[in-house]
């Protein structure tokens, strides 16, 4: 019982940071319908600035905290550039475009930025300076770090954040026009570019948080780390309805518990006939499921022909 | 018509101006008929290949290195081979470690037509890719793949200058016995060097008695392993042993114990880096991993290629540089004796290897696995690998080492005789003094004595000569 609960508490904090990661994916989804496959380098990117700012300052004998804060912010800030300047050379110029040719842009923009940070941060792994204190809680027979509890705490409080700056600002009320229909809502005098641009923007910011709090939670940073992390936010997205913010953090959720489980029990399961490493296997299974059955994911509105 | 006049004119342009090079040409050797004719130059092409991006690319550029400081020195020296001026040029490729990448870039390096290759890093890449070179008779040396398989495939232009992982899963297995740990914990990469070495280590573990309790696996780009480690701590067992590379076993040993276990942690050479201890921090402290070979401080010209390669790159040996440097020694050596740069000529040459090189006294078996291949215990502590000891091996290779050693503590004793015999010689010296002092004093004692004796015998004659 107490290796379910670790299990548990394993797949609930690996699966906060796809949910975070993922809501970058369906923001940018939902108003303009194209997937940013490029997302997943900027939480890349985010995570080795902070290394860079974090780890001088401490270096330069700053505070371990304010030293983490003033890196957070740096890598929020480089993030949220990125996030606008991808969409103003990237994505604007291709918004009329056939669907096909942003995508594929995407995926090109995502290898620009892993081999652009290969040459700015080389090839070699490092290390994240410690920012969070050590400090080992054990519940029920489960193990769990501050920094895991730190994780999902934040993680939950973004997500609130977010949905009420949909819900509740002028902001928000302008991106869900532009979500149902960029036109009309041009013609109501909302101003796309700029909605668009905040989607990104924002979208970008919440990345730098993710790659953060990944780099507190491994320690370890790498240009290639964004790739697969950036699959498995997408097929998150995907399985909560992409599009639909809490979509994205129930999905995120849900992905991060069925791979802990099932990397935990499926040897046991088939009787030793398949082994712990098709723990990635299971968020593409769930994709492919979730394409299969309901394509719209969990909390996907039928959009017709967004979907 | 006026096409065809054109043509002509051309042609007739054509030819002045190649007979007007041609008369350039010409003066050249008359002009310096003094100097010694400059020999044919010939460009030896050498393929190397490593994973250049990815997971492992601080590997890869480690052993990238280590070929082009072999490359450089080769040149630098002027080796001549059939009366030709050798020009070793080194064609570097990426495959990223992965099997079907490196398929492609052996393609590449078999239609580049290069005379030998060096690499690849990886088992798992080395073994696909090794299909390709023997059907092409381009001899291969790798300074990395330890998968046994390599070399059975029965290829003749397969060789290879570590030790391979039946060797060292065995010295890991019987050294985890040693441990006095009962039961163990194997994880693998799923690669074809992670997966052969669990398996080496997981025949040797029991049949010294061992109980393997659980078998879990990852793969070689993962970052979490939460999860097979929650189910490895539900077995209790007392070792976890990792087949695989630094860049996961380093994260893994840290999150055993964020996970609350006590297990030991033991892995080859794969996480046997300063890299792993980077990225494993305070986990790794204490535990063991295992190198095949012997530790560089230990051979004859270790200390002084290590001095070579950190003034040549501003950077730290990895883990395999010795091992790849030696490779393409190791080929040039080869090309050398056979006198010959063509594949088909050299190939025999190498099975004939008898090469005292950094890493070792390189010399192939029947397969072409290196002979006799050492395999040394290391364990991580203060943030160091210290050596332990090294299992297996020619005698020839530790008794070296040993002599060695034993040689530096002739060197140490006698340097401390000398220091005594410094020190002793010094209070002989003092002490001398005072003797001599003392002898001096006697000496005028004496004199006085002598001189007063003398008198008094004076005296004394006088006195009889008055009484006369």
């Amino acid at each position: 019982m107490d290796i379910f609960l670790q299990q548990i508490v394993n797949g609930l904090v690996q699966g906060s940071i796809y949910a975070l990661v993922a809501l970058g994916y369906t923001m940018v989804y939902g108003i303009m319908g194209l997937i940013n496959f490029a997302h997943g380098e900027v939480v890349m990117i985010g995570t080795l600035v902070t290394i860079t700012v974090a780890g001088s300052l401490i270096n330069a004998g700053m505070p371990v905290a304010l030293a983490g804060m003033a890196g957070l912010g740096a890598s929020m800030l480089i993030c949220m550039a990125l996030g606008w300047g991808l969409e103003r050379i990237a994505y604007r110029p291709l918004r009329n475009a056939p669907r096909l040719t942003p995508l594929i842009t995407a995926i090109g923009m995502s290898i620009v930025l892993q081999n652009l940070a290969m040459m700015i941060w080389g090839r070699n792994y490092l290390t994240f300076p410690p920012l969070l204190p050590k400090v080992n809680f054990e519940l029920a027979g489960a193990h769990f770090t501050a920094i895991q509890v730190f994780i999902v705490v934040v993680s939950g409080a973004t997500m609130a954040g977010l949905l009420a700056l949909i819900y509740r600002t002028k902001l928000g009320m302008a991106m869900r026009a532009t979500a149902q229909n960029p036109a009309v809502a041009s013609l109501m005098g909302v101003n796309i570019n700029r909605v668009i641009a905040a989607a990104f923007v924002i979208g970008s910011a919440l990345g730098a948080l993710a790659g953060v709090m990944v780099g507190t939670y491994y320690e370890i940073a790498h240009y290639q780390m964004g790739f697969m992390l950036g699959l498995k936010a997408f097929t998150a997205a995907v399985l909560g309805g992409i599009g639909n913010l809490a979509g994205a953090m129930l999905g995120g959720v849900l992905l991060g518990i069925i791979e802990a489980l099932g990397a935990g029990y499926i040897g046991d399961l088939t009787g030793g006939f398949l082994g712990s490493h098709y723990q990635d296997i299971f968020a593409f299974i769930v994709l492919i499921v979730v394409l299969m059955f309901k394509p719209s994911g969990l909390f996907g509105e039928k959009t017709g022909d967004r979907a | 018509m006026h096409a065809k006049l054109s043509i002509v004119a051309l042609s007739i342009v054509a030819a002045f101006a190649f007979s007007a090079c041609g008369q350039k040409e010409e003066p050249k050797p008359v002009a310096a008929p003094g100097a010694p004719a400059a020999k044919p130059e010939v460009v030896v092409k050498l393929g190397h290949v490593a994973p250049m991006t990815g997971p492992q690319a601080h590997l890869g550029k480690d052993n990238e290195n280590g070929a082009v400081l072999a490359v450089e020195e080769l040149n630098a020296k002027g080796l001549e081979i059939g009366g030709a001026k050798i020009k070793f040029q080194l064609l570097a490729e990426d495959d990223a470690a992965d099997p079907k990448q490196g398929a492609i870039v052996a393609q590449k390096l078999v239609d580049a037509k290069v005379n030998g290759v060096i690499g690849h890093l990886n088992s798992g890449t080395t073994i696909p890719a090794s299909k390709l070179y023997v059907d092409a008779g381009i001899p291969q040396i790798s300074g990395s793949a330890t998968n046994p398989k390599y070399t059975q495939q029965g290829f003749k232009t397969a060789f290879r200058v570590m030790a391979n992982d039946v060797q060292q899963g065995k010295v890991l297995g019987e050294f985890a016995a040693k441990q006095g740990v009962k039961t163990v914990a194997v994880v693998d990469d799923r690669t074809a060097y992670g997966q052969g070495l669990a398996d080496e280590f997981k025949k040797a573990a029991e049949a010294a008695g061992l109980k393997v309790v659980a078998t879990e696996y990852t793969n070689d780009k993962a970052t979490d392993f939460k999860a097979i480690l929650t189910k490895i701590k539900s077995t209790k067992a007392e070792l976890v042993f990792y087949g695989g590379m630094d860049a996961q076993g380093g994260p893994m040993a840290k999150q055993m114990k964020e996970l609350g276990i006590k297990a030991k942690f033991l892995g080859g050479d794969g996480v046997c880096t300063p890299e792993f201890m980077k990225l494993g921090g305070e986990a790794a402290e204490g535990n063991y991993c295992s190198l095949p070979g012997m530790p560089l401080e230990k051979l004859a010209k270790g200390p002084e290629f290590k001095e070579r390669f950190t003034k040549k790159f501003n950077a730290d040996i990895q883990l395999y540089s010795p091992y790849v440097y030696d490779a393409v020694m190791v080929m040039a050596d080869a090309m050398k004796r056979a006198d010959s740069v063509e594949s088909a000529k050299f190939l025999p040459a190498i099975g004939q290897t008898k090469y005292d090189g950094v890493t070792a006294l390189i010399e192939f078996d029947a397969q072409g696995d290196l002979k006799g291949g050492a395999i040394s215990i290391y364990q991580y502590k203060g943030g160091k690998l210290e050596y332990v000891e090294t299992l297996g091996g020619t005698p020839v290779d530790v008794a070296k080492a040993e002599v060695k050693d034993a040689v530096a503590e002739v060197k140490d004793a006698a340097k401390a005789v000398a220091g005594a015999a410094a020190a002793v010689g010094k209070e002989v010296a003092a002490e001398a003094k005072d003797v001599a002092k003392s002898a001096t004093e006697a000496g005028k004692d004496a004199v006085k004595a002598g001189a007063e004796a003398v008198k008094n015998a004076a005296d004394a004659t006088k006195a009889a000569v008055e009484k006369k």
